[in-house]
């Protein structure tokens, strides 16, 4: 019964990734609409583009390679991978016991290579400088993110997704200080892993600003749906993933029924949503920043992570 | 056993007297082919050994020094460290059987010279063949000193090859005796044992190219040709860090402090971090290369480092964990970084140039060797489900644990560390696409390039070799690790335990695990369901077309290759990661030359960096050589009376020292 439920949430856990990206991204743009005194595309928008891209004849560039042919279906792969990884409503579904942080920073770094492969393939301009920049805002990513994860390993006692969304779900542990800081260092690494404001603009035509469109000028027809929707399904896998480690309330625990799934889809649809009002007032806030103000910015978040750590060191050396 | 890995090595010094006979054009395939049968015979035993039972005792050979033979054992941590050397020398051997011509008396010499430092079971017959394998290789590395910057690398490589001679027989003498068995029985404590750890780190980090000794290896390695430069990246800097484990770890004993792992884990983090981000702005595909073996060895030694900390807490598990990582890693490495070398060798032969300025679109030429170099950029990058990926994953889980420490001090130094590690991997992974992106994708830079062809099979062949092994490392580092775990014991005591579930890896028990071949599964099921799903709904066939570009206009008709400056170049692809990081560790600079409005001249920008710890140490240390030259000079100046005096005073204190020595 057990290994039934687990199997059943993480094949509704998979669906839900599945569907749910192109309504984040169409809901986070009307909402910034709204905020913007303009009425806004529908938010299933983002559904009928990729359905128009998918009909058309996608072009190569002449000198373009399989690269530009594999790369969408490599990258898109391995952040669905990651994605079914991240818990969800449910905890305890049939990937738990692999879902760990590390390896979908991994796959999340697969993914990031392809995408840069594919800026590189043409041989043009702007796709070399975005992966270039691509490549270079990951340097600081990486250590923001993983020295976050130390917090959660000190008082999770693993790295392990669902290990660690289970502690923090008991609440044994209360709200912690350095909770809040490495919810922001996680947050503002989530900001430049996607692409948004302040570190790169989404919505964007100008080329000599783009870092994440840069790499995709070349890309058309169903190629560019599949890079679309898997910024969108990126953009989607960090949000389930700060909800699932930072408010994991409400969640369906391992081996409950489906009226606890129900409860924890409810709650996980709210956290999303919440997400999604919370991401367009910060981005309707706040200005693009220098790409070279990017390391500061990043190189803060880090710092933010470190505190975290260390205070942790500091109270449970007390304790 | 032990008396056939010998005889292998006997006739590694044979094959290197064959060379010097008139055999005329069967010279080359005769040595290298036997170099390659010896190397698959060596990984054979060393595999066999490990999975099956390692020999006991020593061999004591029938000649040797004046005290005594010479002495060969094969324990756990020899057996991992041969597996790989005969693993990458079999491939370089194929790979040097594509165009056999010249060095051919040092390669068996260079192969044998690492043989015999692995198993050797005593000080001097270790020394003995470290300094083998550093004459050696020196003498590959100057074999084109036609060109001056070859001469240069080879005088400093023997310079650095030297020091490390100098401060390793040192740290050996003062281990008390020279047979280990001996030494076990009773390590060395107090000052003589800081002694050792500064020597031994100094020697054996000047060798495996550590931070601030690594000036010689970018230098060097490329210098070298193909083959050799992929042997001494892959292989001989493990040799050094074997040496270092050795004598660390091993040798030293579960006696010494915990504190003797920290000057391990901050060499080997500024070494990791120095390494991975000159590697990002290197235009020569070799010494990109060099300088991301700087980086490995460095992580590396970060887990070595651990291991000793760990260790000396009486954290079992987590010991294993970071010895488990140091080993693999360094297999790993070894492995990705000959394949990356010879496909950097390949690339040289078929496009005429190694500057990242002069390649471009080789994917079309050489679809084979792509593939090759994806698979090593893939390791190197740390990606899943490759062999980097599971190694690092190690070590950045034994970093996490690196708060159960206890002490507030290891902690911080802890998190530190992984901050540094974390960024480390993401700039080899930088490092990584811009080698591929700038040699494989894109347009060609030059004429030679855009006429290249395909790799030879032989060469062909080498690269196979440590392409599919990465692969399978990293599709099963649960059984890699079941290899190592002997080594592991070696490490870090014989209770360890390997970091092993089943075919995957884990952190101990309750900690989170890495299963690579459950997350290639899926890899592979996504992927066949998205191509099937997307190809249904979207069925056209791609089109061609020129280059979109953003609108930028077609390139005159006399450019062939398109509009050079239309493309990024090496130095526009190191950017961001020079403005970023550069200005500060590697005093990059960016000037540039507006010229007034009217002024018919270019505009120029120039941009550049320099290794402060290459512009300091030689300099520093001529310096120094100078002013005590300058001392030694008021020595000729001396009285008849004062030379006999000094003489006199030179000899008693000779007899003093002497007689101390008896008394203790």
């Amino acid at each position: 019964m057990v290994i039934l439920g687990a199997v059943l949430t993480q094949i509704l856990h998979i669906a839900l990734m599945l569907a749910a990206p192109p309504l984040v991204v169409g809901l986070i743009r009307w909402l910034k609409a709204r905020m913007n005194g303009r009425r806004g595309a529908s938010p299933l928008q983002p559904y009928r583009d990729l359905a128009r891209l998918l009909r058309k004849r996608p072009v190569l560039a002449e000198n373009a390679s399989l690269v530009s042919e594999m790369a969408p279906y490599l990258a898109l792969a391995a952040t669905l991978v990651a994605a079914a990884l991240v818990p969800g409503f449910a905890q305890g579904m049939a990937f738990a016991p692999v879902a760990d942080l590390v390896l979908v920073a991994g796959l999340l770094a697969l993914a990031r290579m392809a995408l840069a492969l594919n800026g590189m393939d043409a041989g043009t301009a702007f796709g070399g400088m975005g992966a270039a920049r691509e490549m270079s805002f990951a340097v600081f990513a990486e250590p923001a993110l993983l020295v976050s994860a130390l917090s959660f390993a000190i008082l999770a006692g693993s790295t392990n997704l669902d290990q660690i969304g289970a502690s923090f779900r008991d609440g044994a542990l209360g709200l912690r200080v350095s909770l809040g800081l490495a919810a922001v260092a996680m947050g503002a690494v989530a900001l430049a892993e996607n692409a948004r404001l302040p570190v790169d603009n989404p919505a964007t035509h100008l080329e000599l600003t783009m870092v994440h469109e840069a790499m995709l000028l070349e890309a058309s027809g169903r190629h560019l749906a599949l890079w679309d929707y898997q910024a969108a399904l990126k953009l989607t896998l960090w949000l389930a993933l700060i909800a699932a480690v930072f408010f994991p309330f409400g969640a369906a625990p391992a081996g409950s029924g489906p009226l606890a799934w129900l409860v924890g889809l409810l709650a996980w649809v709210a956290k999303m949503g919440g997400f999604c009002l919370a991401l367009a007032v910060f981005e309707g806030a706040i200005a693009k920043m220098r790409v070279f103000r990017v390391p500061e910015f990043l190189g803060a978040a880090l710092l933010l992570a470190l505190l975290a750590a260390a205070l942790l060191f500091v109270s449970t050396g007390f304790a | 056993m032990l008396t056939a890995l010998a005889l292998g090595l006997v006739v590694l010094g044979l094959l290197a007297l064959a060379a010097l006979a008139p055999m005329g054009r069967l010279a080359g395939p005769v040595v290298l082919g036997g170099s390659a049968f010896l190397s698959a015979g060596f990984a054979l035993a060393a595999g066999g050994a490990l999975a099956l039972g390692l020999p006991e005792g020593v061999l004591v050979l029938p000649f040797g020094p004046a005290w005594g033979g010479m002495t060969l054992a094969l324990d756990g941590l020899s057996a991992w460290f041969l597996l790989l050397l005969g693993l990458a020398g079999l491939a370089a051997s194929l790979f040097a059987l594509g165009s056999p011509g010249r060095g051919l008396v040092a390669w068996p010499l260079f192969l044998g010279g690492m043989g015999l430092a692995l198993l050797a079971a005593d000080g001097f017959t270790l020394i003995l063949g470290f300094e083998l394998m550093s004459l050696a290789s020196w003498a590959l590395v100057a074999l084109d000193h036609r060109e001056a910057g070859n001469r240069e690398a080879a005088r400093l490589y023997l310079i650095f090859a030297a020091f490390a001679g100098v401060c390793l027989v040192p740290a050996f003498g003062l281990l008390g005796a020279l047979d280990f068995a001996a030494i076990r029985a009773a390590p060395p404590e107090g000052w003589r044992a800081v002694a050792i750890l500064a020597l031994g780190l100094v020697g054996a980090g000047a060798k495996a190219g550590l931070v601030p000794l690594h000036l010689w290896l970018p230098l060097a390695h490329p210098a070298a040709p193909t083959p050799v430069s992929a042997l001494m990246s892959g292989v001989m800097t493990k040799v050094a860090l074997y040496v270092l484990a050795r004598l660390l770890l091993d040798l030293c004993g579960p006696v010494q402090p915990g504190w003797w792992g920290m000057p391990l884990l901050a060499i080997g983090a500024a070494s990791a971090l120095l390494g991975a981000l000159r590697a990002n702005l290197e235009d020569d595909t070799k010494v990109a290369l060099a300088c991301s073996t700087i980086e490995n060895v460095g992580l590396v030694t970060m887990a070595l480092g651990l291991a000793l900390l760990f260790r000396a807490a009486d954290l079992g598990p987590m010991a294993a964990l970071a010895a488990g990582a140091a080993l693999l890693h360094a297999m790993a490495h070894g492995l990705f970084k000959a394949l990356l070398f010879l496909v950097a060798g390949a690339v040289q032969h078929a496009a005429g140039s190694r500057r990242l300025d002069r390649l471009g679109g080789l994917i079309h030429a050489m679809p084979l060797t792509a593939v090759a170099a994806l698979i090593g950029l893939g390791a190197a990058a740390a990606l899943p489900p490759l062999s980097g990926f599971a190694s690092e994953w190690l070590l950045l889980q034994a970093l996490l644990g690196g708060w159960r420490l206890g002490e507030i001090g290891l902690q911080v130094a802890a998190a530190a560390a992984l901050a540094l590690a974390a960024m480390a991997v993401a700039l080899a992974a930088a490092a990584m696409l811009r080698l591929f992106g700038l040699a494989f994708l894109g347009r060609p830079r030059s004429p030679r390039g855009a006429g290249a062809r395909e790799a030879n099979r032989f060469e062909l062949a080498g690269m196979a070799v440590p392409a599919v092994l990465t692969v399978l490392v990293g599709l099963f580092p649960g059984l890699a690790l079941a290899l190592a775990a002997p080594g592991i014991r070696v490490l870090v005591g014989p209770a360890a335990m390997p970091p092993v579930v089943g075919l995957a890896i884990g952190a101990g028990e309750g900690h989170s695990a890495y299963a690579p071949l459950v997350v290639i599964l899926l890899l592979g099921l996504a992927l066949v369901l998205l191509w099937v799903v997307v190809r249904r709904h979207s069925p056209a066939v791609a089109e061609r077309g020129p280059a979109w570009n953003g609108g930028f206009i077609d390139a005159p008709p006399e450019f062939v290759f398109g509009d050079p400056l239309s493309q990024p170049s090496a130095a526009g692809m190191a950017q961001p990661l020079r403005r970023m990081l550069g200005g500060t560790l590697l005093a990059a600079r960016e000037a540039v030359t507006m010229p007034r409005p009217g002024d018919p001249r270019p505009a120029r920008l120039e941009a550049g960096f320099e290794d402060r710890a290459a512009l300091a140490l030689p300099t520093r240390t001529a310096r120094l050589r100078d002013a005590v030259a300058g001392q030694v000079e008021r020595l000729r100046g001396l009285t008849l009376r004062g030379s006999l005096s000094l003489g006199f005073a030179t000899l008693v204190g000779l007899l003093a020292l002497l007689a101390w020595l008896e008394a203790r």
